[in-house]
């Protein structure tokens, strides 16, 4: 187990391991995607209030996982990055940032997209709504400072304490928002209701989790393969690698 | 012995940077300027009539508050960057944690305390019914040092950045939103003669939390930034 994780740490071990998952993942993610459509906008019956409108779940609940997922991840890289000074934990929590920014920007569009029909407005002041942007906030604020600091290694360190403070905040900062809203409006429009998902509904949910899931897996572990080659471009074994291309 | 050392160096590093605020009285003067021009725009923008004012006489103020707080922490330490003070204080052998509280507290007792003098006034010009201003008094009490704590940890990040003011706000405005959701909410509905207890335990809740754990953030942040 130690001697694997040794192993994953090297950027050049990384990388090769790497090369030899993605297309697993990326096969993977793809056969879940055609799974989880064909499930959900063909085998799933239409919802009794909201009709085929409901649908768009299957876009944007997956990408809200993910937002807060990949957030998870971004800290725990960073915590390992910080703690164990591991290079490839930095890389990791550097590279997962645009793409859960882009899943919460994917979750934000979809959910109002979803709103127009559903309460008659493109946005509401809806908590988990609010929450979802100032995650998008955090996520700006994180790549602004990893972009703003030249030097690599100070800016995995200054963007990891941001990444762990902004973790320790996040529930503070959902739950005030929660609270802030509950104030100002009665009970929010919850997808699942009291009443629990159907099941014909529940499991192209599921594997479309899965597949974005995977989908974070594939692109990240590409970002992160190049990331490796340009920070070890001085490398013994980079330059083999490209002599041998 | 070093308890007692500690406190001395606590008690020296605070002396110094109020020394050094008064030592620059005009650059005193500016964040209340600043908090008091932006909550006087706001009757300009939204006509004089004080029932449009007065429901949105707390987020107003708490707004300009806020962003007063944010740019006046922009130069915590900045000085002490340019001309290497800050490399000799994270030398020192005591912990950074309690060196950062001094100079974290030194700057709210300048610029925090008397925005909290100054509220009253500003809550009478947006006509804040009159219940609401020991709320407001008491929220900017129990707030403003949480955004000093808070916010200084963005200040050590982006101090070695050049140009870092705006990257500054990007950074900590997100996590300034709960004390604005709960302070704002304690004033409003004090000026509507609800109890505000809750509300006011919250802050006082992150207030502790900040306390403990900003400095230390800071702290991290600052050896990160220096080097």
């Amino acid at each position: 187990m130690w001697t694997f994780i040794h192993r994953l740490a090297s950027p050049k071990h990384f990388y090769h391991l790497a090369g030899r998952m993605i297309p697993w993942f990326a096969w993977g993610c793809a056969l879940l995607m055609v799974a989880g459509l064909i499930g959900g906008l063909w085998f799933a019956p239409p919802d009794y209030q909201q009709g085929d409108g409901f649908r768009i779940i299957y876009v944007h609940v997956p990408a809200a996982w993910m937002s807060l997922f990949i957030y998870a991840v971004m800290a725990g890289a960073s915590a390992v990055g910080i703690i164990w000074k591991i290079k490839m934990a930095d890389i990791i929590a550097a590279c997962s940032a645009p793409i859960g920014a882009s899943f919460t920007f994917l979750a934000l569009v979809t959910g109002s997209l979803w709103g127009k029909p559903m309460w008659g407005t493109y946005w509401v002041w809806d908590a988990r709504l609010t929450s979802e942007l100032i995650l998008l906030f955090l996520y700006l604020g994180y790549m602004g400072l990893q972009a703003a600091i030249e030097d690599r290694q100070n800016a995995a360190r200054a963007s990891a304490v941001l990444a762990l403070v902004g973790v320790i905040n996040l529930p503070i900062i959902h739950y005030s928002v929660v609270w802030w809203n509950t104030l100002h409006q009665g009970a929010t429009v919850s997808v699942f209701g009291k009443d629990d998902i159907a099941t014909s509904m529940l499991i192209p949910l599921l594997l479309m989790g899965l597949a974005f899931t995977l989908f974070y897996a594939t692109i990240v572990l590409m970002r992160a393969r190049t990331a490796v080659l340009e920070q070890e471009r001085r490398s013994q074994w980079v330059r083999e690698l490209i002599k041998s291309l | 012995m070093t308890g007692f050392r500690l406190f001395t160096a606590f008690y020296t590093l605070l002396r110094r940077d109020l020394l050094m605020a008064f030592r620059h009285r005009g650059e005193l003067a500016n964040p209340l300027l600043f908090f008091v021009l932006v909550v006087s725009l706001f009757p300009l923008a939204l006509g004089p009539d004080s029932r449009t004012l007065a429901p949105l006489a707390p987020g107003v103020i708490w707004v300009a508050a806020l962003l007063a707080s944010m740019l006046s922490l922009e130069g915590l330490f900045r000085s002490d960057f340019d001309d290497g003070a800050l490399e000799q204080l994270l030398l020192s052998p005591h912990p950074v944690a309690v060196l950062v509280f001094a100079k974290v507290l030194a700057h709210w007792l300048i610029t925090g305390v008397p925005l909290i003098v100054l509220a009253p006034l500003l809550g009478v010009l947006l006509h804040l019914p009159q219940p609401g201003m020991p709320a407001l008094m008491l929220s900017l009490l129990l707030g403003t040092p949480v955004l000093s704590l808070v916010g200084s940890i963005g200040v050590a990040l982006t101090v070695g950045v050049r140009r870092g003011g705006l990257l500054l706000s990007l950074l900590i405005l997100p996590l300034y939103v709960p004390v604005l959701i709960f302070a704002a909410s304690a004033v409003g509905d004090a000026a509507h003669g609800l109890q505000v207890g809750a509300q006011l335990t919250f802050l006082a809740a992150m207030l502790v939390l900040a306390l403990r754990l900003a400095p230390i953030a800071t702290g991290a942040a600052l050896r990160i930034s220096v080097g």
